[in-house]
């Protein structure tokens, strides 16, 4: 691993691609977390980055590009969740639960599998917490086309997505499938978060996808601007976070760089804790439901 | 399988399922999923903290899980509580992976963390869990009343001058110290599989609490047996057989539940 800290940043090629990459799942989890957090699915968002992990350590024990692991599993895992779920908040976080506890069951097993198989142990650590300066480049255009395609289906989804988060009755009645809706979202954040899984790690990707758009939602004063302050946001902590891991080769304890997670992180938490220094704006009703019940209709 | 150092792993194992069955009823009746899996998944990450600092690995695990709870009813008056469970466990893992790189000689203990070692507890391990068990168990019988009233009617309650927010700071703390002792026997995941999975079955079973909570209990129990003999068996994880069979006694409650004799007690009876 060590090459990969030498100086000049922008000459080494794993420093390149890590800045695209980390660009891409910036952007797409902060958009698609402003939806995440309008509808009070952290629970889901990082229940499935969890689970793609569980993909992950399969396709590693199969000898498959991770990737195509991360993305299977989470995909599934959202359609189960959406299957056994109830519409009500709790009946969904047990759903979710429930579907967590299984799938890290399997990770469990995949992982010992995995240990006997090759006797590295050091492979559950990569698969939880990833690292972004050792994607392959084969896998760089297959993570920018689906971060793009799961971007382009929220967007497209936009105000669907909105009315049925704030009252799924009135959406309803105009028409809208709540279900269909739900569940194609549910896909569009499994495909986002496995491709932050696979950049920054499945368990710190939580980080990217709530941090950027809960502190967005907190000062933007409409959920398009929301969109924007949070892709700009976690683009910012996303870079800063690998120029400040790079440089961090030369802190001590030497020879040594900090996680890359671990900067993008602490970054994303400044700048939420950095957002009550703004008066708050109720964008967001404070629960999922309180909305339906003011509403006139 | 039942010899003398697997005496100690039985033990052990059942004292941490009864723990999970009644925290884990509660977790699931109060819709704190969220919770129940931040706390022990996020004081893994003070077990590398106080391997670095080279202390007892429980003292990491004690304060990380309970600063988790603390940080999570503390800053959940402010914001939405999913948004802030997520970014309190975001936080302590980020600290985790820091610890873990800067320390760098701890693979095969996250490995045992994240999901137990269970075979070859020691004597003097199953004291402690006996003893937080009792703690545990006290703990919840002693504000059973509050704790089910502030779950099914906080409306109720608040007018009853029952405070809410501190019940639930209340019930953090507690599922907080339950989770760090057991963490290096049954493992950070595992902990949450047995208490999401056993409860929420029971739960889909009977909305009568105290029945809800005998079989959340019982399902647990069946559960950490089972796997521990598979387990022993094969010699795979013990973490996939929880995780597994938390999910299918899951889903063969909710089969059960939808059948038109009982689909009437089914769900929370209160919120309508």
């Amino acid at each position: 691993m060590r090459y990969l800290f030498e100086p000049g940043l922008l000459a080494s090629d794993p420093v390149r691609i890590a800045l695209l990459i980390g660009a891409v799942v910036a952007v797409t989890s902060g958009v698609i977390g402003v939806f995440t957090v309008i509808r009070a699915q952290s629970f889901a968002g990082h229940s499935l980055a969890d689970v793609a992990t569980t993909g992950g350590a399969g396709a590693f024990l199969a000898g498959l590009n991770q990737f195509w692991g991360f993305l299977a599993a989470g995909a599934a895992a959202a359609l189960l969740m959406e299957g056994i779920g109830v519409q009500r908040r709790r009946g969904r976080d047990v759903a979710t639960g429930v579907v967590l506890g299984g799938a890290l069951g399997l990770a469990a097993l995949f992982l010992y599998l995995g240990t006997l198989k090759t006797a590295a142990t050091g492979a559950s650590f990569t698969i939880l917490f990833g690292s972004i300066f050792v994607v392959s480049p084969g896998t760089v255009p297959a993570i920018v086309a689906a971060g793009a395609v799961a971007l382009l289906t929220t967007a497209a989804l936009s105000r669907v997505l909105l009315l049925s988060a704030i009252s799924p009755d009135i959406a309803a009645s105009r028409g809208v499938n709540v279900r269909l809706v739900g569940i194609v979202y549910l896909v569009a954040l499994a495909v986002d978060v496995s491709l932050s899984a696979v950049a920054i790690g499945a368990v710190l990707s939580t980080a990217l996808l709530i941090g950027p758009a809960a502190t967005a939602l907190r000062v933007a004063k409409s959920p398009g601007r929301a969109m924007a302050v949070a892709a700009v946001t976690g683009l910012a902590a996303t870079w800063l976070g690998i120029v400040l891991a790079y440089d961090s080769y030369y802190w001590p304890p030497y020879g040594h760089g900090w996680p890359v997670s671990f900067f993008v992180v602490a970054l994303v938490l400044v700048g939420y804790l950095l957002s009550y220094a703004r008066k708050p704006r109720r964008l967001v009703p404070r629960s999922p439901h309180e909305g339906a019940e003011c509403s006139p209709a | 399988m039942f010899s003398g150092l697997m005496a100690n792993t039985w033990v052990a194992a059942s004292i941490v399922a009864v723990i999970a069955g009644v925290t884990g009823f509660f977790a699931v009746l109060r819709g704190s999923t969220f919770a129940a899996h931040a706390i022990p998944n996020g004081a893994f990450a003070g077990a590398a903290g106080a391997a670095l600092l080279g202390i007892n690995v429980i003292w990491g695990l004690a304060v990380f899980a309970v600063g988790g709870a603390l940080g999570i009813g503390a800053l959940g008056r402010k914001a939405r509580h999913d948004v802030v469970t997520a970014l309190t466990l975001v936080l302590m893992l980020g600290l985790g992976a820091l610890f873990v790189s800067v320390s760098s000689q701890y693979a095969q203990e996250t490995y045992s963390l994240l999901f137990g070692e269970v075979f070859g507890v020691s004597r003097g391990e199953v004291l402690p869990i006996a003893g937080l068990g009792v703690a545990a168990a006290a703990a919840i019988a002693l504000a059973f009343r509050r704790l089910m009233l502030t779950s099914a009617l906080p409306e109720v309650a608040d007018a009853r001058g029952v405070s809410t927010r501190r019940t639930e700071m209340y019930f953090l703390i507690v599922m907080a110290l339950a989770t760090s002792m057991t963490i290096p026997v049954v493992g950070a995941l595992l902990m949450f599989s047995l208490m999401i999975g056993p409860a929420a079955a029971a739960r889909a079973v009977t909305a009568r609490p105290g029945v809800a909570m005998a079989l959340s209990v019982a399902i647990a129990l069946v559960t950490v047996w089972l796997s521990i003999a598979l387990s022993y068996r094969t010699n795979w994880p013990l973490g996939f057989f929880v995780g597994v069979a938390g999910a299918v006694f899951y889903l063969l409650a909710k089969v059960r539940g939808l059948s038109p004799s009982a689909s009437g007690t089914v769900g929370n009876p209160v919120t309508s």
